[in-house]
């Protein structure tokens, strides 16, 4: 047998454009046989983009992929599929009203074949699944799943076709601390029977413990390559970054009077999503209030309670020391509630409205804006163009539609919107989802420089990390239910992540009453 | 005779699955492009057009069986003007259909004058012939009723067990039914959205155009303008009706078929002479939507239903 390195998988001198962008800039990448590579790199590096072009889903511009030795045909996932490369994609590809089964078997075989063979199958993904510690039920329907489990159909999507080449895109990225464990020690059985993995993702902690060797990718061009023994966190991330790019600091902060109560707050279900279960939380001026949790688990009916977008079943609200009857979203806005809102594409702005016409969607009405029902576009304008310049939004100007704007842009200008009205309470959903480090850096910045002003921040993240960092109490929300606060710096990531997965609630099947 | 009497004669139930027959071709065409995705309005259009080119091919001295298929070959042909439309290029599925039932019908019509430019009443041909299946034939009420039908009537309930056990027992069946519910997983898995919809849709439309020539070719014996009259509308109603599933849309169809049927026959009552006939014909449109409300909140809606999904697009 011979013992030399097999080399699985080559990119050569990948380059690919959207446009003027160019977001690989002839990328050579390889990978030998039971190896993880790990590819490193801020948001909008290109690393999705490369890992879809050696799929098959977007063709290069120019450049070859050679799989065990065999140039891939451009844009033709089957045939990166037959070569034995299979691709978990940071947003699920399954179906969620078909059964877990179906997700695995699909196009697996020849469409034309007269029998399904799902007793075959369903022998062969229990087999799977215990061998690699997949578990899942191959019956279930997917959409019944959680994100957890979700992941493992899309690993057993792979491991059932027998690929030798797994690329997982941020497959982290939704999951717990402890499920994040489950996936390596899973990925460390499928590796020593010779699998070979590419591994992205910008979490350094976890690039160090699964990785053989880092790439660095940044701004479409590999920057670096380095063996994961010879490096460490601080090294990787000037890598990824180019410079040293530093956090802003978080400094003491003193709490104020509450200025937004939720007392015993009830919401029903919405689908799958879980209402709020008695949910009690007070928001103190001059304070960050961070909610952790996986997402899913009742954030949004949160959001939704604080917007004055839903109103509770059951409980109160208190806003200034007094109870509130009427609540939605104008009273909210006008009590001096701002959002920013989880998806800022969705529910943030209006994808082709202008710059200034989503600068006042919030408070068009008021005195600045509009007078007897007209709306004043000279103040309109000047009050975008403020906007732009003090936040830094790169843009043609107030004029262009926003959906020209990168999402870091974006979010500025929902940052601007949101700060200028000088809010008590702030409402930060998701707030840097997305963005790249100088981006985040910025945006928590202004959140923080927001604390120091006297605001109350909510701020709502499935980013542990961001959560950890930037909070002054952290509550952990699951199925609904809101864990008592723990101060900063007294629970670990892993007591955390326990939280997160639901344990530690005191009444955790009883219902309210 | 009143209403419950009528129930209980075989020509009453006849009638009902007669009319049923061309309503299940074409919602089961517009079901098989719906689990794809694809929401085909070209349905009522492809009907028309189904309903003159069997006729005609028949006409010029074709045999009856090659009629059904000419129907359904011209069906197909819209179905790929449609799914060219709204696959790859991804265009408004609601614009394309109106198109494509405009263009249809009008090309139809068209055709028809081209073809019999003097002619004041259509002319007629040897349409399909009801056969009596030995001894289920025999059978009282129910012989009569659903034994002594055409073979196309047949046809129709047959292809309803067949378009199920495609859907749900073979992977073609689901692969069809992933392209509707999330067209990345199909992707995902090396298999070409397009090629799933695309066909799915002219499949479809190949079925929707045999609807329409059941009516000249089975239920009348000629063609005449606005003889689909709306047929293709409601088994889009039926395709929700039917939550997506062949059987319970088949059930839909017979259900509306029956009000029809009834309704043409309570005329005839002494309920009829008092009432203004209008009313009656309401009525199985009537039912239906209320039918469609109690039914329709439960109906599962393909998730990807006229989701456009272009490959590598960002």
């Amino acid at each position: 047998m011979d013992t030399s390195v097999v080399e699985a998988l080559t990119l050569d001198a990948i380059t690919k454009r959207f446009g003027t962008l160019t977001a690989n800039d002839a990328v050579s990448l390889s990978l030998n046989e039971g190896e993880v590579v790990a590819l490193l790199g801020e948001n909008g590096a290109g690393k999705t983009t490369l890992m879809n072009i050696l799929f098959g889903q977007y063709t290069a511009d120019s450049g070859t992929v050679r799989v065990f030795g065999k140039t891939l045909p451009p844009g033709n996932s089957r045939a990166a599929l037959d070569a034995g490369v299979g691709m978990v994609h940071q947003h699920f590809t399954l179906a969620d009203n078909l059964t877990v089964l179906e997700n695995i078997t699909l196009g697996v075989g020849s469409l034309l074949s007269t029998s399904a063979g799902r007793s075959a199958a369903r022998d062969r993904i229990k087999a799977l699944s215990q061998k690699y510690h997949l578990s899942v039920s191959p019956d279930a329907r997917v959409g019944a799943l959680t994100v957890g489990e979700r992941q493992r159909v899309e690993i057993l999507k792979a491991l059932y076709r027998d690929v030798r080449i797994l690329i997982l895109d941020e497959p982290t990225a939704v999951l717990t601390p402890q499920e994040t464990d489950d996936l390596f020690a899973t990925l460390r059985l499928a590796i020593a029977d010779g699998l070979s993995v590419i591994f992205i993702s910008h979490k350094l902690h976890e690039v160090m413990a699964i990785s053989d060797r880092v790439v660095v990718l940044r701004h479409g061009k590999i920057t670096g390559g380095v063996r994961t023994a010879d490096t460490d966190k601080h090294a990787l991330a000037t890598l990824m970054m180019g410079t040293e790019a530093t956090p802003p600091k978080v400094p003491q902060s003193t709490p104020g009077p509450a200025l937004l109560k939720l007392d015993r707050v009830a919401t029903p279900d919405v689908g799958n999503a879980p209402g709020l279960k008695s949910v009690s939380l007070s928001l103190h001026a001059g304070q960050i209030i961070g909610l952790a949790g996986v997402s899913g688990n009742g954030q949004a009916a949160i959001a939704d309670v604080v917007g004055g977008l839903v109103k509770p079943a059951e409980g109160r609200i208190e806003r200034g020391g007094s109870d509130i009857d009427r609540w939605t979203p104008r009273e909210a806005v006008k009590s001096g509630i701002a959002r920013i809102p989880e998806d800022r594409q969705k529910t943030g702005t209006i994808a082709d409205f202008d710059l200034t016409e989503n600068a006042i969607l919030e408070r068009y009405r008021s005195a600045g804006f509009s007078k007897a029902g007209w709306l004043n576009w000279r103040s309109s304008r000047a009050f975008a163009e403020a906007i732009i310049n003090k936040y830094d939004v790169r843009c043609p100007g107030p004029d262009t539609p926003i959906r020209l704007l990168s999402g870091g842009n974006m979010q500025k200008l929902i940052l601007g919107r949101v700060l200028e009205a000088a809010p008590q309470v702030i409402l930060a959903n998701q707030p840097v989802r997305g963005l790249d480090v100088g981006a985040v850096n910025y945006v928590h910045g202004q959140l923080l420089e927001a604390r120091a002003r006297g605001a109350a921040i909510l701020l709502i993240s499935e980013d542990l990390d961001e959560v950890m960092a930037m909070s002054d109490v952290i509550h952990v929300i699951a199925d609904g239910q809101l864990s008592p606060g723990f101060g900063r710096g007294s629970m670990t990531p892993t007591e955390l992540g326990l939280w997160m997965a639901g344990q530690g609630f005191e009444n955790e099947n009883a219902h309210a009453p | 005779m009143d209403i419950i009497e009528i129930l209980f004669t075989a020509s009453f139930w006849a009638a009902a699955i007669r009319i049923a027959s061309p309503l299940i071709f074409a919602t089961l065409g517009e079901l098989i492009c719906e689990r794809a995705g694809v929401l085909n309005l070209g349905i009522e259009g492809i009907m028309v057009s189904g309903a003159f080119a069997g006729w005609m091919a028949v006409y010029s001295g074709t045999g009856l069986w090659i009629g059904v298929g000419v129907a359904m070959a011209v069906g197909m042909l819209f179905g790929l003007l449609h799914s060219t439309l709204t696959v790859p290029f991804g265009l408004s599925q609601h614009v394309v259909g109106l198109g494509v039932t405009l263009l249809a019908t009008s090309s139809t019509y068209y055709a028809y004058r081209l073809a019999l430019p003097e002619v004041t009443s259509p002319p007629k041909i040897v349409a399909f012939q009801p056969y009596e299946i030995p001894l289920l034939s025999d059978i009282p009420l129910l012989g009569p009723a659903l034994f002594s039908q055409t073979p196309l009537t047949y046809l129709a309930f047959v292809l309803v067990a067949v378009v199920g056990l495609v859907l749900y027992r073979t992977p073609l069946g689901l692969a069809v039914r992933a392209a509707g519910e999330n067209p990345a997983a199909v992707a995902s898995q090396g298999l070409s959205v397009t090629a799933i919809r695309m066909g799915a849709v002219i499949i479809g439309s190949g079925l929707m155009a045999v609807g329409g020539a059941f009516l000249t070719m089975s239920a009348f014996d000629s063609f005449f303008f606005e003889m689909v009259n709306g047929r293709g509308w409601i088994c889009i109603a039926l395709v929700v009706f039917g939550s997506w599933r062949p059987g319970k849309a088949m059930l839909g169809a017979v259900l509306f078929a029956a009000f029809d049927a009834l309704q043409i026959r309570v005329q005839q009552t002494s309920l009829g002479a008092q009432v203004p006939y209008q009313i009656f014909l309401m009525m199985p449109y009537i039912l239906s939507i209320l039918a469609l409300v109690v039914t329709s909140r439960r109906a599962e809606v393909p998730a990807a239903l006229m989701v456009p999904f272009n490959k590598g697009e960002r």
